[in-house]
């Protein structure tokens, strides 16, 4: 408090007052009301509500084919992001810059095209289909839309990080006698940690979170492959608003809690860097 | 490139050390693993998508985009942004002059705050605005006695993208303003320049980089909200439908020619999207590395 008072700079109060009114407004009054609702749902209500077998069942597969999804991205996230950093090929800075399409391309859009390529007669889905592998409709078609939309999370936490690794360590480890899989495993792979975990934990909050690109691709049969976000909107259809809320909480809580675990992992990875 | 250390210049691999790179097979697998993954889940779609649109003709295709439900559907989309970026791109800029410039308690509870609504599934995010001004809602009936609709309307649809994008521009310019300091302002204002002409003649000029990168996200992702807006929407053709929303009828409709079509025009704002945003990151990585004396630390690429 007391630098502010000592700094020459104008306009404190105006930003200051700007931003609070703006996030109050739009973001920290409206969530509220989730939260107001389902207190005044009174806990029986909230409890049933929340976990009648058709929302467990949106649950189990909302976060089951999230948690899927983001493993398999961090697989391959690590593996684009280390052949992006580390070998040189031509394209290789369009592909890069591919990399971001799944911010970039609105969720109906993947939506549709990825429901068209793994349906029966899709361009993947008549070859999958053929050796007995359903994947549009089923719970597997969720994970393969969550696993695009979780794409780019990993590679662009781990990248910035693979790139200012000193390579003096790696020569250590090499000079040592150490194999190159006995480098990365010993070596690279623990300064990558917290920037791995933070970008799984990035792809699974956005996964459990998505609407737009799974609504098509799940074929959204009650208990079997419908997930949680359209649990919600099925309910609001229907006007039953408690019901609704109730599934809000209990995601809203799961997102806060991810969130904070994001936050910490950002931290401890800032006091590694600082070390 | 970030970091110039004599071995990385190297470069090319005839001449990286053999002990620190792996065999010729390995590289050749992992780089051919990597872009298969990488075809497979996002070049095969794009190029379906314009494949599924143009696939009845050139006429059928152009005729989807120009029929009313589709222009309305258009203009509405582009309306939504034009609302929703500038009020957004106006609050990011306050935000991070608030938190890069001065010194308070609670800081980062504010940072934490900021991006709150990426942890908000867009569903819920349009959820709460129907608990808000819908029918049942808790301002429901004065609106009703007002005459005024929010919900199932245009200034509903506006509300929820403006939430689901609040954060873009803020969370792109914060950092950026706390790596510059209040040196230069400082300077500025010592020397005699009112607040506003060091706004514009140091601070602007400073981060206009790092705010288009953030606009443009902003944009992309404004004109692309789909989960929100149909909360909020009540899907009226030709009144309430933004152009994710034509998408999905059409699709439902199962007429996937100019579902795809449509499709395709957003399909190509994404591309613009990632190239703008490319030439920016390269603006923008100059601009640092200008700026900043040590060459450690300079950010190739902000994670998104």
């Amino acid at each position: 408090m007391s630098s502010r008072r000592h700094s020459v700079l104008p306009g404190f109060g105006l930003s200051m007052g700007i931003t609070i009114t703006y996030l109050s407004l739009l973001v920290l009054l409206p969530l509220s009301t989730i939260f107001f609702r389902s207190a005044s749902l009174g806990w029986e209500h909230f409890w049933v509500s929340a976990t009648s077998p058709r929302v467990l069942a949106s649950y189990r597969l909302s976060f089951g084919a999230s948690f899927v999804a983001a493993v398999i991205n961090a697989i391959t996230g690590l593996l684009v992001a280390w052949v992006l950093v580390r070998y040189r090929f031509p394209g290789r800075k369009l592909i890069d810059a591919l990399v971001d399409l799944p911010f970039a391309l609105p969720t109906a859009v993947a939506g549709i095209a990825l429901t068209t390529l793994y349906g029966p007669n899709g361009w993947i889905g008549r070859w999958l289909e053929a050796i007995g592998i359903k994947v549009a409709f089923t719970p597997l078609g969720v994970a393969v839309a969550l696993t695009f939309i979780g794409l780019p999370f990993v590679v662009r936490t781990v990248q910035p990080v693979l790139q200012d690794l000193e390579r003096e360590i790696e020569e250590a480890a090499a000079s040592l006698g150490a194999s190159r899989w006995q480098t990365f495993r010993r070596v690279l792979l623990p300064p990558l940690m917290p920037a791995l975990l933070t970008g799984f934990a990035l792809a699974f909050a956005r996964s459990v979170g998505e609407y737009g690109s799974v609504v098509f691709i799940s074929g959204n049969m009650p208990m079997k492959t419908e997930i949680a976000p359209l649990l919600i909107m099925t309910k609001l259809e229907q006007f039953d608003y408690p019901g609704a809320t109730a599934i809000a909480v209990v995601m809203l809580v799961f997102s806060f809690i991810i969130l904070l675990g994001i936050n910490l992992l950002q931290w401890a990875g800032r006091r590694r860097a600082a070390a | 490139m970030a970091g110039s250390t004599g071995m990385r210049r190297l470069g090319k691999d005839a001449v990286a050390p053999r002990a620190t790179t792996e065999p010729r097979w390995v590289r050749m697998t992992l780089t051919g693993l990597a872009l298969s993954f990488l075809a497979l889940f996002l070049l095969v779609p794009m190029v379906l998508v314009f494949y599924e649109g143009l696939r009845k003709g050139i006429e059928v295709y152009l005729a989807a985009l120009v029929e009313p439900d589709a222009a309305a559907a258009i203009k509405l989309t582009l309306l939504t942004a034009a609302i929703a970026v500038p009020l957004n791109a106006t609050f990011g800029v306050a935000a991070a002059w608030a938190i890069a410039k001065f010194e308070f308690r609670g800081k980062n509870l504010l940072i934490t705050l900021i991006d709150l609504p990426f942890a908000v599934s867009p569903v819920i995010a349009g959820m709460v605005f129907i608990l808000l001004f819908g029918a049942q809602g808790v301002f429901g009936p004065w609106l009703q006695g007002h005459d005024l609709k929010i919900v199932f309307a245009v200034p509903g649809i506006v509300i929820a993208t403006a939430f689901v994008t609040f954060p873009f521009v803020a969370r792109e310019l914060i950092p950026l303003m706390q790596e510059q300091g209040p040196e230069e302002e400082e300077a500025a204002m010592v020397l005699g320049a009112s607040g506003l002409r060091t706004f514009w003649r140091i601070t602007l000029p400073n981060i206009k980089w790092g705010l288009l990168y953030g606009v443009i996200l902003c944009n992309a992702r404004a004109m692309g909200e789909f989960g929100a807006v149909s909360v909020v929407s009540g899907h009226i053709r030709g009144l309430t439908n933004t152009l994710p929303l034509h998408i999905e009828i059409l699709y439902n409709e199962y007429n996937f020619t100019a579902s795809f079509a449509a499709a395709s025009i957003l399909t190509l704002l994404a591309l613009v999207t990632l190239a703008a945003k490319t030439a920016v990151e390269w603006r923008l990585a100059r601009a640092t590395a200008a700026m900043t004396v040590e060459p450690e630390g300079v950010p190739e690429r902000r994670a998104a």
